[in-house]
């Protein structure tokens, strides 16, 4: 349960979409239809990096009532991590890959009586989604859309083909910006804003409708939790004489269960403190991602959640 | 169109029996071998008790994802006699319909194929048709057009479906508890706590606020993710097989719990348990929380001599508190001491199983 629920995937068609983005389609392995998700929701893409496993959240673009394929866009980051160039240079269609369930942490506030969207770039893809699904199920949208260019501009052409009067673009090489205090001062009470794009232009908005006034729980930004998993790390278990190693892919709790070590548990997610273990020595630092131990259990480091929580350093010993 | 039950299928399994009046409700021996008995231990006290709602044991309670069992016909008959006599049972505030056709699929689904005997969904796209051969429906509808169907989404599927739901919102990192079908519940009241925050409905229960069980709860529900469900139980007692114990109705049912003589106690006790289970749906992103209730009268459940020498040890030390908050404080020396016939100071083995 480390990464939560996944789903075994295939991607169907890998489309360019500029010189800067691609489109991929996944289709389920076995063929049963994808599970429906929200707009605003993204996957989290497992890649194998020639042995270095990479965990990427992309915004789910299509519409969340077609059960048939996810899409996703990625922009290409010539100087990120590696996960968008992994997927621009070896990613292509008949490839067998492991995504995550949806998970929402931009989702439409359901009651607003109009969603407000400002967009940058490759931050239109959840707009996408949340668009198909206020088409569906009805409810009042306008969208800012800033690109770098016209040829950058992804996407528009069906925007604006579909939602003329909604949807309204601006070029950056062309001078064109949005006049967001303008925009702001015209929306009705009870609209919500949403902003996805650059980290300057997410602060640009929020702070300014914070200082026009806007109620901060109207304000909305997308926001990437940071993947559970991480780097392989050792530890050696006092009680049961044994020394493991976790792999990328596994939990600390996992790796004494392969082990077969029996270790106890309940909601494997960091919450109910079965698996609080003691630890006898360290040297390093212990990444702890539970909501069990107090914050000051946390920096004393004499205790882990083998469920969530990891280690990165030179030994562990712990009491299991 | 209407959700007019016809009886009449499957009824050598399903029980014809009452939850009010003449009280028939009973469970069959097999029914009380597979009875969710709750504790694990000698004592109780409150913890996050979440684990994933996996398929559990053939035959246990958590074999599928949505218990039917032989009370479901005159479950469903006693949840319409609640709603014709008090409609604010069942409540959806009008952003939580999308959640409803979330749940309704879900339950669907699931009981489609784990009960393909008693039910059956076909899919042409999202014209679906839908048997429920227990309760007689026979119905077509669309699925997301709410004019197809006689209630709205929620209200169709929960009054085919065991137990009490409620649909959270999930907004400003807190649940909102903006729907309920609630007519088995354990004295709350869904009309008072329609729209309110995890710790709002939450704020009657006593210890465990201190005990920070309500922040991390809501932690870990915040990342529940769809496709890993979680599950946990609660309990309580109530006096009489009655689902419908409602603080709107507490004059009627509340002076019952003075009834109770050494000699009528093993009858008429109940330990009320629920199975409680908790979904992310995946249209709107809303968490449905099922609180699936089970009575297991004294008398039935003594015939496990574990569970009799459990039951009195967990009653006897239970903190005065919580015994005052399940509202058993005043019966619980009566209790203890009819269940003390059962205890014959054995030791108990780990675990809630029967026979274990
Ligand atoms: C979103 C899902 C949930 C809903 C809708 C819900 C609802 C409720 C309600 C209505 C009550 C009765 C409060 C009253 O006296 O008025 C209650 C009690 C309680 N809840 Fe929850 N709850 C949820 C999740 C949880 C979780 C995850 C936990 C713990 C891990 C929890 C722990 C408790 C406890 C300990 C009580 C007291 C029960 C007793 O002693 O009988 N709840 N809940
Ligand atoms: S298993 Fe629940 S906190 Fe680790």
């Amino acid at each position: 349960m480390s990464g939560g629920a996944k789903l075994k995937v295939r991607v169907a068609e890998v489309v360019n979409v500029n010189d800067m983005i691609k489109r991929f389609r996944f289709v389920s392995l076995d063929g049963s239809p994808m599970p429906a998700f929200s707009g605003g929701a993204h996957t989290v893409v497992e890649m194998d990096d020639d042995g270095v496993r990479r965990l990427n959240p992309y915004s789910l673009m299509s519409d969340p009532e077609d059960r048939s394929a996810y899409e996703i866009s990625v922009r290409r980051d010539d100087a990120g991590r590696g996960g968008s160039l992994f997927m621009h240079r070896h990613v292509t269609p008949g490839l067998q890959m492991e995504i995550s369930y949806p998970v929402n942490l931009f989702p439409l506030d359901t009651r607003a009586r109009k969603h407000l969207m400002i967009a940058g770039g490759i931050g239109i893809t959840p707009f996408l989604a949340q668009i198909a699904q206020l088409t569906h199920f009805g409810g009042r949208f306008e969208l800012h859309y800033a690109a770098r260019s016209q040829a950058l501009g992804a996407y528009m052409d069906r925007l604006t083909a579909a939602h003329p009067a909604q949807v309204h673009c601006y070029f950056d090489d062309q001078g064109q910006v949005i006049d967001l205090a303008r925009v702001l001062s015209m929306q009705p009470i009870g609209t919500h804003l949403y902003v996805c794009g650059p980290k300057g232009m997410i602060a640009w908005v929020l702070s300014t409708a914070t200082s026009l006034g806007w109620p901060e729980k109207a304000l909305h930004h997308e926001e990437f939790l940071a993947p559970g998993t991480g780097m392989p790390f050792q530890v050696d278990l006092a009680a049961t004489g044994k020394t493991i190693t976790v792999g990328t892919n596994q939990s600390l709790l996992e790796a004494m269960e392969a082990a077969g070590v029996d270790a106890p548990y309940l909601c494997r997610g960091g919450a109910c403190g079965q698996c609080e273990t003691n630890v006898i020595a360290c040297d390093g630092a212990i990444l702890h991602r539970d909501h069990w131990l107090t914050a000051d259990e946390h920096a004393a480091g004499r205790k882990i959640m083998p469920c969530v929580s990891r280690f990165e350093g030179k030994s562990l010993t712990i009491d299991r | 169109m209407s959700l007019d039950f016809n009886l009449g299928a499957f009824n050598d399994y399903f029980r014809n029996e009452t939850f009010r009046d003449d009280f028939t409700y009973a469970n069959s021996p097999a029914g009380i071998r597979r009875f969710p008995f709750p504790f694990d231990r000698d004592d109780y006290m409150y913890s996050v008790n979440m684990e994933p709602h996996v398929p559990g044991r053939k035959g246990s309670v958590f074999e599928h994802a949505f218990d039917v069992d032989e009370h479901y016909v005159s479950e469903m008959i006693d949840r319409a006699k609640v709603l014709a006599s008090d409609p604010l049972r069942c409540q959806s505030l009008p952003h939580m319909t999308l959640a409803g056709w979330d749940l309704l699929e879900l339950i669907m689904e699931a009981k489609a194929r784990d009960y393909p005997q008693w039910f059956t969904l076909t899919k042409d796209g999202n014209r679906w048709h839908w048997i429920n051969r227990p309760l007689g429906i026979d119905h077509h509808f669309t699925f997301l057009d709410d004019s197809t169907l006689p209630y709205g989404p929620f209200e169709y599927i929960t009054r085919q479906t065991q137990g009490d739901f409620t649909l959270q919102d999930e907004r400003d990192n807190d649940l909102w508890m903006d729907a309920g079908m609630v007519t088995s519940q354990a004295d709350w009241s869904l009309d008072f706590d329609i729209g309110m925050s995890f710790m709002e409905w939450h704020a009657p229960v006593p210890l465990a606020h201190e005990k920070g069980i309500f922040d991390r709860a809501l932690k870990f529900l915040l990342k529940l993710q769809h496709g890993a469900p979680v599950r946990r139980f609660n309990w309580t007692m109530t006096v009489n097989p009655l689902l419908d114990t409602a603080p709107e109705t507490y004059p009627v049912w509340g002076p019952t719990k003075t009834s109770l003589t050494p000699e009528n106690l093993g009858q008429k006790q109940h330990l009320r348990v629920e199975l409680q289970a908790l979904f992310r749906l995946p249209r709107s992103n809303a968490i449905a929380f099922s609180i699936r209730c089970y009575l297991g009268r004294f008398e039935e459940l003594v015939t496990i001599p574990k569970w009799g020498r459990r039951l009195h040890r967990v009653i006897r030390d239970i903190n005065p508190d919580v015994a005052a908050y399940k509202g058993f404080l005043r019966n619980r020396d009566a209790m203890v001491a009819w269940l003390a016939g059962y205890d014959d100071g054995a030791p108990t083995s780990p675990g809630f199983w029967p026979e274990d």
